[in-house]
């Protein structure tokens, strides 16, 4: 074996044994070099991956040697490159842009164990996409979301810590729904694995043990990603995390939240249970649809420019959701796509409102008045992400919405109705950015200082290459688009 | 010339865009690099025309980011016009705006600039697109870059127009036209101009008229009502704005990618036979006669030339709607004719408020003999207006009548005819009073003629409105392509 067979491990383990070494360092600023330097690695490793997926198809591992299913297994298939990408390009986005920001957040004394959490955040991030089994799915995503929780609270602003509280106990929740629901399956099948248990759940269907799994991993899940309305965590956490962070966990960790239940319901439940499609379809389309909906318009009422932003967030998810439910080849290709792009934009985004926070010190819509004048190459880039969010042709955002309003115009009876939402919804995606857009513009300036004040060119050219990346893949989508129809072909291919 | 060389009718004024912002600090330069980029794409455009029209339609595809959905660029006759109307008077209207800028000391003018090149490089994306999808990507891009030309002034009030111009572009087209056009691409496959259109046999009889309501109301920049209030609200922006934006290329789009809508999308046979589809004529004859008579009431000069656009442009949708290949033909002359004398009032009405600080219409009594040479053009543009020979209205007039007659629609000619009646109502009153009635009381006399570059350009506009009766032969020749394989 060489150590491109290693991938799948290096993918955890670079992060998670890097953290501990950010840790010892003694300044804040060699401990996010080296931070950003693993987090770049990770990003390298995650190419390597999925060019290998690409190539050969699904890459499995064995970690140490012991073959499943007494060994732990990794599995990395389209669907896992596409989220490993997310996780890696988002943390190092984050990372590479958040340098200053993070400098006047976090306390110099403690900023190594700051890097260091972050490290442990990737890494259990990247571990639930490489995972190959329930348990250790579990495992991750409790390690991802205790250093989530540190980011969270590490900044500055004292509202983080309730926010912090509030997502801990509703993520606790989640994660328990979801370990109670693998006990049940494993009590039933005596498997963890999900390829075992794709195939020994055909010898125990129409249980009720297994019916009750289904509806606590499913629920557990959604908590996790803040599916409407299960989302009540999401608004404050991102809005009162430091802005780096909120570039980070915005852009990727709800969205793995809804990898584990896109794996579960779909490679593992889907084939098995009888009318299990139906059922999570009836419990998510009415959910996604009142989050694409109401969240959108909650967002047009916001004073503070990141809980707007998060609200929009949480409209976003609905239309993961909502494609997601469809349970057709067009619907999962959406979804996918959807993850991908929708990070690509809010990423973006939030990326600008660390510009944003860094030069006028609040991220509040009435502090921000006259603020295009005054960073106009930052405003044109929020602008630019704006567009992709809102889904106008010509930017990634405009993709993977067709594919959506293609996706439900395929639902017999209901496609013009939904084609109906989703638009309403898009057009309030339009009113909420142009709020804010228009007053950034032309509104009076708070104070008498109207100088240009834009941030340092690296930031900028960071803000820039995120913006023009919505552009390049709304024009060339070939990438994420073939991650996400073999990603949805192995969803689907336990149901064929 | 290759087809391949396309692209370069949009990079041009990108291009162009780049230099003057970093010309800005030199408004000489930065003014020699707008007026050279104009000149330069002028030719370019009209360089392609004699191989159009000799039949030539060449594409090309930039990429492909789904299957049946690509950025595609080609030229055929309407869009061939289109590009040459909007590219020549772009060089008129940038000597008029350097006149017009500079003589109302207006601020931003880098911007101004800027903005005017990035929205004429999104005129030229709808004239060269070659499917709805590519379509609707300039479209987009042209009402965002007008935006900022909208709200140039930056006071509250002009902001909140430009909110009301960029909520009702932007509403009906993601909320109408984007539907339309993945409706058209689930039921056939395919979003590109097809000659004889693509809809026949994919869409069922009743739902055809819905599928047109939604393409018609959509392209909201046709200003049918009751979508036209945008239009009037963006009347707020300087006038080049109104005069080369508001008058030729944002409109003109409307009406352009309404007409290439109903020429390639539907067929213009196809949909002759489709009753669902006959509402239209009368959305467009109410539109004609009630704007027509709003305007009749208006006191502000840029107000009523506005709602005057908004029944011109349903001209245009009224004659394509008459489905015959004279009224076909018609409809696009029409789209060039309206330019040329639309252009002109309004580069008379900057050349009033620059010269004279007038706006309203009480306070022309007796410009004409202080200012004879724009209200001259003013009386051209306005006979145009009407119809009356020898202007370039009178031109497109006669092919809608004729189409009419052809047609036997008596809705369209009763509506032709009782529209000129009151165009005639509005403007004559004006060129009466500026000529002839005595000086309005309280009004500033102490003016002379606007800057010599406005002079110019509206000089040039009224000349063109004029050649044009005379000299239509190769456009109608072009035009006359379309409807080839129709029996006149």
């Amino acid at each position: 074996m060489n150590l491109a067979d290693h991938l799948p491990a290096l993918q955890v383990a670079l992060p998670l044994l890097t953290a501990p070494l950010v840790i010892l360092l003694r300044t804040g600023f060699l401990a996010w070099l080296a931070a950003l330097l693993a987090s770049l690695a990770s990003l390298g490793l995650a190419l390597l991956l999925t060019a290998a997926v690409l190539e050969t198809g699904t890459q499995h591992y064995a970690v140490g040697g012991w073959q499943p299913p007494f060994g732990i297994a990794l599995t990395v298939d389209g669907l896992s490159a596409l989220v490993l990408l997310l996780i890696t390009g988002a943390s190092s986005l984050a990372l590479a842009g958040g340098r200053q920001s993070l400098r006047l957040d976090i306390d110099n004394r403690r900023a190594p164990m700051f890097y260091g959490a972050w490290l442990i955040a990737m890494a259990g991030l990247c571990g639930i996409a490489v995972a190959g089994d329930a348990f250790n799915v579990f495992v991750f995503m409790e390690i991802s979301s205790l250093a989530t929780y540190i980011l969270i609270a590490a900044g500055r602003d004292r509202r983080a810590l309730s926010a912090v509280f509030k997502y801990l106990i509703i993520g606790t929740i989640g994660a328990t729904f979801y370990l109670i629901g693998v006990g049940f399956i494993y009590m039933m099948t005596g498997t963890l694995n999900f390829a075992d248990m794709a195939l020994r759940l055909n010898d125990v269907i129409e249980t009720r043990p297994i019916i009750i799994a289904a509806g606590f991993i499913t629920i557990g899940l959604a908590l996790k990603a803040a599916i409407f309305p299960l989302h009540i965590w999401l608004p404050r956490a991102y809005t009162y995390a430091p802005n780096a962070v909120t570039v980070f966990i915005a852009a990727c960790s709800t969205k793995v939240s809804i990898y584990v239940l896109l794996r579960f319901n779909y490679a593992v439940f889907h084939g098995n249970l009888l009318g299990h499609s139906d059922l999570f379809a009836v419990f998510i389309i009415p959910l996604a649809l009142s989050g694409i909906l109401l969240a959108s318009a909650i967002a047009i009422y916001q004073g503070n420019l990141k809980k707007m932003l998060a609200f929009s967030s949480v409209a976003q998810i609905g239309y993961i959701a909502l494609a997601a439910g469809l349970a057709s080849q067009t619907g999962l290709v959406a979804a996918l796509l959807h993850m991908f792009n929708h990070a690509l934009a809010k990423g973006t985004l939030f990326l600008c409102v660390v510009a944003f926070v860094l030069t006028s010190r609040s991220a509040t819509i009435a502090n921000l008045h006259g603020i295009g004048r005054r960073m106009p190459w930052t405003m044109a880039a929020f602008v630019l992400a704006g567009l992709s969010l809102v889904g106008v042709p010509g930017t990634a955002g405009f993709i993977s919405k067709w594919y959506l309003v293609v996706a439900v115009m395929e639902v017999p009876g209901w496609g013009v109705p939904l084609v109906v939402a989703i638009i309403a919804s898009s057009l309030m995606a339009v009113v909420y950015l142009w709020k804010f857009v228009e007053v950034a513009y032309y509104g009076e300036a708070p104070g008498d200082d109207t100088a240009a004040m834009e941030v340092a060119l690296p930031l900028r050219t960071l803000i820039w290459v995120a913006a023009l990346s919505n552009v390049y893949f709304g024009l060339f989508p070939q990438l994420p688009l073939a991650l996400a129809q073999s990603g949805s072909g192995t969803l689907l291919g336990g149901l064929n | 010339m290759g087809a391949h060389t396309l692209p370069v009718i949009l990079l041009l004024p990108l291009l162009g865009a780049v230099g003057i912002a970093f010309t800005g600090r030199w408004p000489n330069v930065r003014e020699a690099v707008s007026l050279l980029t104009a000149v330069t794409l002028a030719i370019l455009v009209f360089s392609w025309f004699p191989e159009v029209a000799a039949g030539a339609r060449p594409a090309v595809t930039l990429s492909e980011p789904l299957p049946g959905l690509s950025l595609a660029l080609s030229l055929e006759p309407l869009g061939m016009m289109f590009a040459c109307i909007a590219s020549f008077l772009w060089i008129i209207n940038t000597i008029y705006s350097i006149g017009y800028m500079r003589g109302n000391r207006e601020k931003h003018q880098t911007r101004f600039y800027i903005c005017f090149a990035l929205a004429i490089a999104a005129a030229m994306g709808i004239a060269l697109a070659d499917n709805l999808f590519t379509l609707f990507l300039f479209y987009e891009i042209l009402t965002l870059s007008t935006y900022p030309l909208v709200a140039h002034k930056g006071d509250a009030k002009t902001v909140a127009s430009a909110r009301v111009y960029l909520g009702i572009l932007i509403g009906t087209s993601i909320g109408l036209l984007l539907p339309a056009i993945i409706w058209t691409y689930v039921a056939t496959g395919t979003t590109t101009f097809t000659l004889g259109g693509i809809i026949q046999g994919n869409v069922p009889g009743p739902a055809v008229g819905l599928l047109l309501g939604l393409f018609v109301f959509g392209i909201g920049k046709a200003a049918l009502m009751p979508v036209h209030r945008w239009l009037p609200a963006a009347m707020v922006a300087p006038t080049p704005v109104s005069a080369l934006l508001h008058a030729v290329a944002v409109v003109k789009a409307g009406v352009f990618c309404v007409t290439k809508v109903i020429i390639y999308i539907f067929g213009v046979d196809f949909l002759f036979s489709q009753p669902s589809a006959q509402w239209l004529q009368y959305v467009a004859a109410f539109t004609i006669i009630s704007a027509s008579i709003v305007a009749l009431y208006q006191t502000n000069l840029k107000r009523m030339l506005a709602y005057s656009t908004i029944a011109q442009l349903s001209y245009v949708i009224m004659a394509t709607i008459i489905l015959k290949p004279l009224a076909e033909i018609g409809a696009a002359v029409h789209i060039a004719a309206h330019a040329f004398g639309k252009i002109t009032l309004f580069f008379a009405a900057g050349a009033i408020y620059t010269a004279a600080h007038k706006t309203e219409l009480w306070q022309l009594a007796g410009i004409g003999r202080r200012m004879p040479i724009t209200m001259a053009a003013f009386t051209i543009g306005a006979l145009s207006m009407i119809g009356v020979p020898p202007t370039g209205g009178f031109v497109s007039k006669w092919f809608i009548l004729a189409g009419a007659f052809q047609a036997e629609n008596y809705l369209a000619i009763f509506t032709i005819i009782a529209s000129t009646a009151l165009n005639a109502m509005y403007f004559l009153p004006i060129i009466y009073f500026a000529w002839l009635a005595p000086n309005a009381p309280d009004v500033d006399m102490e003016h002379g003629e606007a800057p010599p570059a406005m002079l110019l350009a509206l000089g040039v506009t009224a000349a063109l409105t004029i050649g044009f009766f005379f000299f239509n032969q190769p456009l109608l020749d072009l035009e006359s392509q379309l409807v080839q394989s129709l029996p006149l």
